[in-house]
């Protein structure tokens, strides 16, 4: 697949100077970079450098958070998810995530993705039964799964979950997909099939990855940011950040030496 | 302080045998043309055995290289130094190849003597192991003026060339009975010019493992 400049791309998510405070503790220091649309791009560094608290920024899931303090910009296609008029549930929409342990509903797998458009006020079961099958279909589990949409979530694989997760989350239609160490709990097998499965969404999302394995973002993303101590040290095309990194930082992290 | 201690070590061993190989083609490259300048079919042999070896470390090298991909992932300059040392141990292994060809043309030389003294090939052939070196010790110490230092001397190399080439063609012109041996010593000179364009590739390598850019260094 042939490298797209970032002025052949569309800038999905702007940060521009974001800072975070947990109390006295400042997380995020002056962090502004772009995530293009369609593209994925993975956030990579070690523990505790700011980049699941950057990631969690992006759908304000540290809103929550006691004492925390949010300061700069975080814009998605131009507008400010931070401006006072945002209205959250539409922006966790949006902006949706998956997590590290997959977190499905004690539900069954139909009503799992279908929990989503009902909860955005879905009732047309025919319309409800398209998407399930999409979205189920979109991730690669409805083949899987078609004669048995009626049994519990749970009974289903780890890495089936997962994706299930992700089904979850195209059913509502997002724009922004976040995935925190998506597949730090899977087996290799499930962690390829997530990998390639970020690689057919890409095609209509952007994808933002947190990981921890560096083969991971070299295997599946299109840009690397590499992070430390709640700087960004230094982001472009994960082919140069693995190959020829400009910083002596990302050089000595990604070379295992930091 | 590095994490990946065991790699370290073994991606220095690596880059110790790529020189130990670069040093046997040097050697192979001076042994060959003393075979040539004192008549010495013995020599020549030797250089032929000699090729065994580098032969052999070429194989053993490009094996643990496609280990360490394999097995520890490298990144960044680590990535960049396993790539250019499999790139590198071709050239040498070419370099080998050509002294190899100097040694058997040396033979067919021994039985009569030169029709003139050798000075011009001899001056090439120290031209060409000392660009060896330094694309070799380019390559150890990282320091590129070594390998730009490299590229000036393979102009003298190929001026050189062309210069022999001339002056043999002229001998043969004027002495069909000089062809046999003027034909030799210009195979002998064209390994030679051969020989520096694959030192140039190496010093093309380290500057790639060291800055990250492929350029052609050829003039």
């Amino acid at each position: 697949m042939a490298i797209r400049q970032p002025n052949e791309l569309h800038p999905k998510v702007e940060v521009k100077d974001l800072d975070l405070y947990y109390g006295q503790h400042q997380a995020l220091k002056k962090v502004s970079l772009t995530f293009y649309a369609n593209q994925v791009t993975a956030i990579i560094g070690p523990s505790g450098c700011g980049k699941s608290t950057l990631l969690r920024c992006l759908n304000r899931m540290n809103d929550t958070i006691p004492g925390i303090r949010v300061e700069g910009r975080v814009a998605l296609d131009g507008t400010d998810i931070y401006g006072r008029r945002q209205d959250l549930t539409r922006l966790r929409k949006s902006v949706g995530m998956v997590f590290q342990r997959p977190n499905v509903f004690p539900l069954s797998i139909l009503d799992n993705v279908a929990y989503g458009p009902k909860v955005h006020g879905l009732k047309d079961r025919a319309r409800l039964s398209e998407i399930v099958e999409r979205s189920l279909a979109a991730v690669g589990l409805w083949g899987e799964v078609r004669e048995r949409l009626n049994v519990s979530a749970l009974e289903l694989s780890l890495g089936n979950r997962q994706l299930l997760c992700l089904a979850r989350l195209v059913a509502v239609e997002p724009e922004v997909i976040l995935l925190d160490e998506p597949a730090s709990a899977l087996d290799p097998i499930s962690t390829l099939r997530i990998e390639e499965l970020m690689r057919e969404l890409q095609k209509e999302y952007t994808i933002i990855i947190v990981t921890h394995n560096m083969q991971q973002a070299a295997r599946a993303s299109d840009r690397t940011a590499f992070m430390l101590s709640g700087e960004l040290v230094e982001y472009g095309e994960t082919r140069q950040i693995f190959t020829n990194p400009r910083d002596t930082r990302t050089e000595r992290y990604v070379t295992g030496k930091l | 302080m590095s994490v990946r201690e065991s790699f370290d070590r073994e991606l220095q061993v690596l880059q110790k045998d790529l020189l130990k190989m670069g040093m046997v083609a040097e050697d192979m490259v001076h042994k060959a043309l003393q075979a040539l300048a004192n008549r010495d079919a013995a020599l020549a042999d030797t250089v032929l055995a000699m090729d065994d070896d580098v032969d052999r470390l070429n194989l053993d090298i490009e094996s643990r290289c496609l280990q360490l991909i394999a097995l520890q992932q490298p990144m960044a300059k680590d990535l960049r130094t396993i790539a250019a040392v499999m790139k590198i141990i071709t050239d040498v292994e070419r370099v080998g190849d050509y002294a190899v060809d100097i040694a058997k043309e040396s033979v067919k030389l021994a039985d009569r003597p030169l029709f003139k003294p050798l000075v011009d090939i001899p001056r090439m052939a120290e031209l060409v192991k000392k660009m060896l070196r330094e694309s070799l010790e380019g390559f150890v110490t990282r320091d590129l003026n070594l390998i730009h230092q490299m590229i000036r001397h393979d102009d003298d190399v190929d001026h050189l060339y062309k210069y022999l080439f001339d002056e043999l063609m002229q001998f043969m012109e004027k002495d069909p009975k000089l062809v046999y041996q003027a034909l030799h010593l210009l195979m002998i000179t064209r390994s030679l010019e051969r020989i520096a364009d694959h030192i140039t590739n190496i010093g093309e390598r380290v500057i790639y493992m060291e800055t990250g850019e492929m350029k052609e260094l050829h003039a």
